[in-house]
């Protein structure tokens, strides 16, 4: 199969990694290769964060080459305008609706911008917003969120159900497992 | 056969686990964390330990090789230059059981103060040189680096990138070959005990060991061959491998696994072979030049590929293939969003009382080195490890003391940058009469690199109970006088600042203490505080201290200060730089 690119791009502190693994152990439990990369130290601090996972038959580079994005999944709107320009017109980007200030706006250094939606929106792949945090509190926790995303990413990659069911119980806790299916489900329908 | 997807680092501790290694040591720095954190929670047969600084970790190391265990030695590249010292004479005593040395560099500065190849190190310090290009080899790798260690008698380099160790890929598990135990130490004087003497001999033997070392990459499975199309040939070694490989799948590459010293006679063979030679590789030229001083012709290299930041894939491709990439044009204007410290971070409080008093404020590196960026801007100089109290001994020893604060300079360091190499800086400050206030904000972690146990925590990285040091004591011991140790609360802006302004005024060495715990690795957390919007102004003076739980919302009259109760832990910091009182417990609260 030809590789698939994903990115995930998001706010230090949003679960990132966590969705990064679900997404790597189902294309494992599919006999694919896998390459996942992110940086994390400093970026950890409330910074932007962004994770390559690159799926398919032999995967070479850990990164998505420029402009080379099948699926965009942004944790938070502008972290998604930030990345929008690397996925292919024929490409997909989900997104959560919810703001998190950069520190730069907090500090009133900046300002969010006001047009987001628009800006999103001229760009030319398909586009689909989610409520996650909303869908996660639904769930039983906001902080599964992530999941949420992963979830309405899912149908783009067409691995079975079972797949995803055992991707997640390698990567979250048991005593939260039924919470993230849940939060999984929400995710998977609201992502179309 | 079982298969896990690793990360370059987790891969590496499963390396060492099944190359019988049974002593590891290290101190923690991005990118190299996780190899010790994951030997010491995933392998506890094998013993590991944090240590305070690189250079310790690494001669640690170095007596557990003499004794006759495998031992391994984890740092960031400029951990390298810690360790520069017992590593340039660990070539001369060699080993007994396989010493390795990993070095995790960090191309494109993602979290470091400088750039740098650590690759130059092997060269420069005559020791074989081994670079994985991804998980799987970074577990096989190690492995052969501890076969040749002992094959040669020679510390062996380990070297990595960001991208090797923080990139997960699958890895086939092995099984632990476990080894004798070291029964005793032998004496062996002429060995390990380097006088001039018995060193001055061991460097011809050096200097032989290399070209037998050459002679051994020629036929080692490190290095291999992939012969394609014959009018490209790509030598080219660690994750640019894998870029160009991606970019040109069907050229000929020569991908070298032993990178120090160059397999000469191999390369020789392979540039024979093809129509001309490329070498893709990251940062300095270090394949180049050597292969250029063979006499062989090199068609590119670094006239296509930057000497500066991290290679990407599009620009290895782009240079490779000669396609452009297809790009859309990236949103413009975006606010940045930089790294901040936590909501309730106790260097916050300090930062915004120093920003005040407007003194000079020599750094260091942790968390609050994020001190030096807006809005807090209070921080004017961050070196290297321990560099903070030094360099502001030299510039108080040298500026005229106007008698104005801003002449004076304040020292901060955190605890585990203090046990690193912060001590020894304050003993000289103390020793030569030095009148620097210092500043230990002693959070009792080690915070930038995710929370690590230090010298000061009670605890060692297998979560063993330890002596705890006991700052003050310490720093009486050193020499400071007791009435010039001041024991504050970081999130006391007003007991700070007094403070700083009783000991700026001393003519003596002063050490100010803070002993707020770190609210993310120890989970403070308060009941948020919240803006009453009748009373705020919007003078904005509480969202420069930078909390990322404050914005302004509202225009005109009615804008105001708001606090997001997901992100306030309480720590009132922000309440107490406002002047009109507007931020405090939410009603109702006690």
């Amino acid at each position: 199969m030809k590789t698939i690119n994903i990115l995930l791009s998001g706010v230090g502190g949003q679960g990132v990694i966590l969705a990064s693994k679900i997404l790597s152990e189902a294309a494992l439990l599919q006999g694919l290769d896998i390459k996942q990369s992110e940086v994390h130290g400093m970026s950890q601090r409330g910074g932007s964060v962004v994770s390559h996972v690159r799926i398919g038959d032999v995967v070479h580079s850990p990164l998505v080459p420029e402009g080379q994005c099948d699926l965009l999944a942004g944790f938070e709107p502008l972290e998604a305008l930030r990345f929008a320009h690397q996925v292919k017109p024929e490409g997909f980007l989900v997104y959560s609706t919810d703001r998190i200030n950069p520190s730069t706006v907090s500090a009133g250094l900046a300002e969010y911008p006001a047009d987001l939606e628009a800006r999103l929106g001229a760009f030319p792949c398909t586009k689909t917003a989610v409520p996650a945090g909303e869908l996660a509190e639904r769930a039983g926790n906001r902080r599964a969120a992530n999941v949420v995303l992963v979830g309405a990413l899912a149908d783009r990659l067409g691995f079975p159900d079972e797949v995803w069911q055992r991707a997640l119980e390698a990567s979250v806790p048991a005593k939260v497992l039924r919470l993230n299916q849940e939060a999984f489900r929400l995710g998977r329908e609201a992502g179309g | 056969m079982t298969k896990e997807i690793l990360s370059g680092n987790e891969a590496i501790a499963r390396g060492a686990w099944e190359a019988g290694v049974t002593y590891a040591a290290a101190y923690p720095g991005t990118p190299s964390t996780e190899i010790l954190e994951s030997l010491g929670k995933d392998y506890r047969d094998i013993y590991s330990q944090w240590s305070p600084n690189e250079k310790v970790a690494l001669e640690t190391a170095v007596g557990a090789s003499l004794a006759g265990a495998r031992a391994l030695a984890c740092m960031k590249h400029v951990g390298v230059n810690v360790a520069a010292d017992p590593l340039f004479t660990a070539i001369y005593t060699g080993v007994n059981g396989g010493l390795v040395l990993v070095t995790a560099d960090d191309p494109n500065l993602h979290s470091s103060q400088n750039e740098q190849d650590n690759r130059n190190y092997a060269k420069f310090a005559k020791l074989p040189l081994i670079e994985p290009s991804d998980s799987q080899e970074a577990k096989d790798f190690l492995k052969a680096a501890f076969d040749l260690s002992e094959q040669f008698d020679t510390p062996v380099l380990f070297r990595t990138t960001t991208r090797v160790n923080h990139s997960k890929s699958v890895v086939e598990l092995g099984e632990r070959v476990e080894r004798p135990k070291p029964q005793g130490i032998a004496r062996d004087t002429k060995k390990y005990t380097m006088l001039p003497g018995f060193a001055r001999p061991k460097h011809p033997k050096i200097e032989e060991r290399l070209q037998r070392i050459k002679e051994y990459g020629v036929e080692s499975p490190l290095n291999r061959v992939e012969m394609g199309d014959t009018r490209v040939g790509i030598v080219t070694s660690g994750i640019s491998y894998q870029y160009a490989k991606e970019a040109l799948p069907g050229a000929s590459f020569l991908k070298l696994g032993l990178t120090y010293p160059l397999p000469e006679a191999l390369v020789r063979d392979f540039a024979q072979h093809v129509d001309q030679v490329i070498v893709v590789e990251e940062l300095d030229p270090f394949l180049e030049e050597q292969i250029r001083l063979l006499g062989i012709e090199v068609a590119h290299g670094k006239d296509l590929f930057p000497i500066v930041g991290e290679l990407e894939p599009s620009v290895v491709a782009q240079e490779l293939t000669g396609a452009a990439a297809n790009m859309l044009a990236a949103a413009e204007g975006l606010p940045i969003r930089p790294p901040v410290l936590c909501p309730g971070c106790s260097h916050r409080g300090v930062f915004t009382v120093l920003r005040k008093l407007k003194v000079f404020v020599s750094g260091d590196i942790g968390c609050y080195t994020l001190g030096a960026l807006p809005p807090l801007e209070a921080m004017h100089a961050c070196l290297c490890m321990g560099g903070s109290i030094p360099m502001a001994h030299g510039i108080s020893k040298v500026v005229a003391d106007s008698g104005d604060l801003k002449d004076r300079v304040v020292a901060v360091i955190g605890d585990s940058t203090f046990f690193h190499s912060g001590v020894t800086g304050l003993i000289d400050l103390i020793w030569n009469g030095g009148t620097s206030v210092v500043i230990i904000q002693d959070n009792r972690i080690t915070g930038m690199t995710g929370g690590q146990e230090n010298p000061g925590t009670g605890h060692t990285l297998s979560g063993g109970e330890s002596p705890q040091i006991d700052m003050e004591r310490l720093v009486l011991a050193l020499g400071v006088k007791p009435a010039n140790v001041r024991v504050v609360s970081a999130y006391d802006l007003k007991e700070v600042e007094a403070v700083l302004r009783e000991e700026l005024g001393k003519p003596e060495p002063s050490v100010v203490i803070t002993k707020d715990p770190c609210v993310l690795q120890y989970k403070v957390k308060k009941p948020a505080l919240t803006v009453d919007p009748e009373v705020c102004t919007a003078c904005k003076q509480c969202l420069r201290v930078g909390c990322i739980a404050l914005s302004l919302e509202g225009e005109g009259d009615a804008a105001h200060a708001v606090i997001d109760p997901n992100f306030c832990v309480g720590c009132t910091v922000c309440a107490q730089v406002c002047k009109f009182d507007a931020i405090g417990a939410p009603k109702g609260a006690a």
